[in-house]
């Protein structure tokens, strides 16, 4: 589903001070699997997340979602591609402060213009799904951690994406929380989608819902399997 | 189209929320700028209002007043100057016109004492204004003294007071009969304050005009549209002065304004950059920008606008009345009539909506194109 064939990303490029954050992946992504970027902090996991959810572009190489060639697309329609594709889980939630959880969820759809009430139902029938509905009118940072995560997960899922992207979910989670987390993605794969997580949390890695795991370092693929 | 309302409706909908988080620094800004608003929006439709009104009141004033000059001032002018002027061609009305000032030392007002065109009024009585009627407490049936030229009192029978309605002129007048006015004055028979005349095309009167002159070199004309113009003038005179301290308060506005409006701070910046990584592009961020400074400065300057006609026309106008009348005793209390310029409703729009929208929608620009990527990494 998505290829990436000898990707590499430089930030700071042509400066004194560049690093190579993605050096040289070759990786085909499966659809409807999971797939787990492993490697300790600076390995490139979350780079190479951020140029296959086409938050940004690679220096060099090219990405092939579906077989499109999508590396090289002005910003404009790699955001449409990414907001009907790729739904995201970020390491820390980012939910905006200030607003309630449901209005969270809706805001990755706001731009695609759909009928408001409609709208809001769906993510209040995501809240639900996740146990949360209660909830659904308080503030973000009212949110216990738990209930913060799921509202991060129901967000990713509002526009309905083929893929989920997780960066270091687990991170700020205990092993309960973890492990329910993964529970949801087992669900997920139950469901036909694609997801690839970036973690160094053995309770993502060895858990029986990942399909595979991609070891990095240095930004560098180490061994592909299993 | 629909998606696109729909879409507009939908970042409208977080822009609302968004401004209400905060809540009290945002009603603080309104409010700010509501009363700039409704300050700068009261000159406006004050002046624009008292100029209208002066049109009104001078439709039906002569097309052309001739005055005597006698070294360089105003002297009284004699009957035959206005027989002369008969016989100038296009020319018509041709009438002399008592007037003058009185100064009361009862209340330190000046009057302005007038002889009417027509009249039924009896020797030994007085219409005056409701200025007058205030100042004096006078009322018709009371007794009127008034000090002639030899220092004699010379008492007048009230016999009306004129109408509100006329008051923005008619506030320190006073009506009397020209037997009573050259009694007082001890003007001789056969002298005028100067004298009014009718042009019958009214495209003739730069014409009319130099023929006089020519004829009577002593004589100035003033033409009703010369007098409009002053009017005008001294409007926009009183206008900027107003403006000129307004000024202040607009300059410290602007500063509030463009640090609130302009400051992206670093929550915020992170909002943007959440916002781009969960799909809004960045033509959205600035949408939602536009939205925010357009609800502030929309509701200010409706609010303003809206407070300012009240302000203005339903009320005595008490925060320019002084200024703006400017009358040295008797402040004339009128309504004036509702007249709004819409050329002067845009200009203020443009000069408060759009620098204010303009302000928020610009620095944020800068960090609406980040990359989406930037809180994958923060």
């Amino acid at each position: 589903m998505i290829e990436l064939s000898e990707i590499r990303k430089v930030f700071n490029e042509g400066k004194t001070y560049a690093l190579t954050a993605v050096d040289g992946v070759s990786l085909s992504l499966e659809a409807r699997k999971v797939t787990v970027l492993r490697g300790p902090s600076g390995s490139g996991k979350t780079s190479l997340l951020s140029l296959i959810g086409c938050m940004a572009r690679p220096t060099s190489g090219r990405i092939h979602l579906e077989g499109r060639e999508i590396s090289s697309l002005p910003e404009r329609f790699l955001t449409d591609i990414r907001r009907r594709t790729f739904g995201f889980i970020f390491q820390q939630f980012h939910l905006i402060k200030g607003i309630s959880a449901l209005e969270n969820v809706m805001l990755p759809a706001y731009p695609l213009g759909e009928d408001h009430d409609a709208l809001r139902k769906r993510a209040r029938e995501l809240l639900d799904l996740f146990g949360i509905a209660a909830r659904a009118d308080s503030r973000s940072e009212w949110l216990s951690g738990g209930e913060a995560q799921r509202t991060a997960i129901a967000r990713a899922l509002i526009n309905d994406p083929a893929v989920i992207i997780a960066d270091e979910p687990t991170a700020h989670l205990d092993t309960k929380l973890s492990r329910e987390f993964m529970d949801i993605v087992a669900r997920f794969r139950g469901q036909q989608k694609t997801i690839v997580i970036a973690s160094h949390d053995p309770l993502v890695y060895d858990s029986p819902a990942v399909d595979r795991v991609v070891n990095m370092r240095d930004g560098r693929i180490e061994v592909s399997g299993p | 189209m629909g998606l696109w309302i729909e879409r507009q409706r939908n970042i409208l909908d977080f822009t609302l929320s968004s401004l209400a988080r905060r809540k009290g620094k945002n009603i603080a800004l309104v409010l700010v700028y509501t009363v700039l608003v409704l300050l700068l929006a009261s000159v406006m439709f004050f002046t624009h209002a008292l100029r209208k009104q002066a049109v009104l009141v001078l439709q039906d004033a002569p097309a052309m007043v001739i005055q005597r000059m006698a070294a360089g001032r105003h002297d009284l002018i004699p009957r035959r100057y206005a027989d002369a002027i008969r016989s100038v061609r296009g020319v018509s009305g041709v009438r002399g016109r008592l007037w003058g000032y009185y100064f009361d030392p009862v209340v330190s007002a000046n009057y302005t004492l007038l002889v009417p065109e027509r009249t039924t009024q009896e020797p030994g009585t007085i219409v005056i204004g409701e200025g007058v009627s205030r100042a004096r407490a006078a009322f018709p049936g009371d007794i009127l003294p008034i000090r002639g030229y030899d220092g004699q009192l010379v008492y007048l029978t009230i016999t009306d007071v004129l109408s509100s309605t006329s008051e923005l002129v008619s506030s320190d007048l006073m009506l009397l009969t020209e037997q009573d006015y050259r009694r007082l004055f001890n003007l001789p028979d056969g002298l005028y304050t100067d004298i009014v005349l009718d042009v019958r095309n009214s495209r003739e009167v730069p014409t009319v005009a130099a023929k006089i002159v020519k004829l009577l070199p002593d004589t100035r004309p003033i033409t009703r549209s010369e007098v409009l113009r002053t009017y005008d003038s001294i409007f926009d005179w009183r206008s900027g002065i107003v403006v000129v301290i307004l000024s202040a308060a607009l300059l410290a506005f602007v500063i509030f304004a463009w640090d609130k409006a302009s400051g992206l701070s670093a929550e915020e910046k992170k909002e943007i950059g959440v916002l781009k990584a969960i799909g809004w592009e960045t033509a959205d961020v600035l949408w939602l920008k536009f939205w925010e400074g357009t609800v502030i400065s929309l509701t200010a300057f409706l609010a303003g606008t809206a407070l300012a006609y009240v302000h203005v026309f339903l009320t005595p106008a008490a925060l320019f009345e002084p200024v703006l009348k400017g009358w040295s005793t008797l402040y004339p209390r009128f309504r004036l009539l509702p007249e709004i310029d819409p050329y002067q409703v845009a200009t203020l729009f443009f000069l408060t909506v759009v620098p204010y929208t303009v302000s928020t929608v610009i620095p944020s620009w800068r960090a609406a194109t980040i990359d989406p990527d930037a809180v994958m990494r923060s």
